[in-house]
């Protein structure tokens, strides 16, 4: 995609909210793809973990608050284990989702979980999904 | 069965209580003939099942720190079972010792003057560094002589390494360590803590099958017989994604995914009609005949 760069963008007020509630800096990043190569749940998502923080970094953050690589993160923290700057992207991921369900309100609609479902999977994965996909 | 010798407040979770019964069951009966008395926290409510990862998100830390001041009246240590309120009540615990706002507020929130001061133990922690693993060896009946186990840690304790871990984050042992005390074989392979997926069977079941086909596959090339796991989430996606991986992967094989403690109280000689085995979707069985009986 093309990439308008301006000092607006740069230093937007989104990225720095970003930055506040996640608590990590986003220009620690330089881009060595550690954690894209080791997240388990890349393979599935529309953009990489590393891919996500360089759109961050260049203030282009809508791109990220339309991906679907935040809600795929399950915050199993290897991309944060192996990241030679320390960089918990686990915690960038839950600022945006908290973003995006402050804007547009719960990610999952309960009515759409089949019975099936509802009699099986243990409730420990409902409670966190009730945590990490509603608003 | 020998005298208690060990007496130690006990947090099972709300998910041995339903899907996982035959993880607190066979977990229940190995600790006590281990000589393990686990008393279970007269009150206890959920842990949160995730651990907030917001910096200022003070309220999701009240639940976990509820089940802590519990404990603290029990005494000085709490083994846990699930290793996801393991996680949660671990980080909740130190969150509490080391920052001083948290530790205020949520006094204040939750009428409590608690300072963090408890040991938050995994089983399988409290199994190796309180019993030891020679002790299980020696108490062993019915070794799991020429099964071969993957052991399955997933993430819950070994991320984050600074604040859960206790064994090496990289390359854990202390699964693989109790299988060989067992009389099995573990074998090597490089998914031992790869993320199953965990809660993404709720939202993206494609996704969670794929991720637990990845786990499942690696241990069979590796020779896995069986799925060796302590953790109940884990164990319920690697045992239930193998019909819909049936589906995708053409001539994909099934493999028992059981509770570590299942094999344990099958080792130490126990009744293990009680285990649950009919919540498997992959019944471990047939693959546990193999053993020799008692």
């Amino acid at each position: 995609m093309r990439a308008r760069m301006s000092a607006e963008t740069l230093t937007s007020e989104l990225t720095r909210r970003i930055e506040e509630i996640s608590g990590e800096n986003l220009l620690k990043c330089y881009q060595c793809g550690m954690c894209a190569a080791g997240c388990p749940a890349a393979f599935a998502m529309d953009m990489l973990p590393s891919q996500a923080i360089r759109f961050l970094q260049l203030g282009l953050v809508e791109e990220v608050l339309n991906s679907d690589t935040p809600w795929l993160c399950a915050a199993c923290q290897t991309c944060y284990a192996r990241c030679p700057k320390g960089l918990d992207l686990s915690r960038i991921m839950e600022a945006i989702r908290e973003i995006v369900l402050q804007e547009r309100g719960d990610y999952i609609d309960l009515g759409d979980l089949s019975p099936r479902d509802l009699a099986e999977i243990p409730q420990q994965a409902f409670i966190a999904c009730f945590r990490k996909y509603t608003a | 069965m020998e005298t208690s010798q060990l007496r130690i407040p006990y947090f099972p979770g709300c998910t041995l209580n339903t899907t996982a019964k035959g993880f607190d069951t066979s977990l229940r009966a190995s600790a006590q003939a281990l000589g393990v008395e686990l008393v279970e926290l007269p009150e206890w409510n959920c842990c949160g099942a995730t651990f907030p990862l917001l910096a200022d998100n003070i309220l999701d830390l009240a639940g976990p720190a509820s089940v802590l001041v519990a404990a603290r009246e029990m005494g000085e240590r709490l083994a846990v079972a699930c290793t996801t309120c393991y996680n949660v009540l671990r980080r909740t615990n130190l969150a509490i010792q080391t920052d001083e706002d948290k530790r205020q507020k949520l006094n204040l929130f939750i009428e409590a003057q608690y300072e963090g001061d408890l040991q938050v133990l995994d089983f399988l922690q409290v199994l190796r560094d309180e019993v030891g693993f020679e002790k299980v060896a020696r108490t062993v009946k019915r070794p799991l002589t020429g099964l071969k186990a993957a052991a399955y840690y997933g993430c819950m304790v070994l991320r984050p390494a600074s604040e859960v871990a206790y064994d090496d984050p990289e390359n854990p042992r202390a699964l693989d360590d109790l299988l060989m005390a067992l009389g099995a074989e573990p074998i090597e392979y490089a998914h031992k803590g790869e993320c199953c997926g965990s809660y993404l069977a709720v939202v993206s079941a494609q996704a969670a099958a794929e991720m637990t086909y990845s786990i499942l596959s690696s241990a069979q090339k590796n020779g896995a017989q069986l799925i060796a796991t302590n953790c109940p989430l884990c164990q319920f996606n690697l045992d239930s994604q193998q019909a819909e991986i049936g589906r995708r992967h053409t001539g994909y094989q099934t493999i028992p995914v059981l509770y570590f403690s299942q094999l344990l109280g099958i080792a130490l000689g126990l009744d293990a009609d009680d285990f649950d085995w009919e919540k498997h979707s992959v019944d471990p069985r047939p693959v546990l005949e193999l053993v020799e009986p008692r």
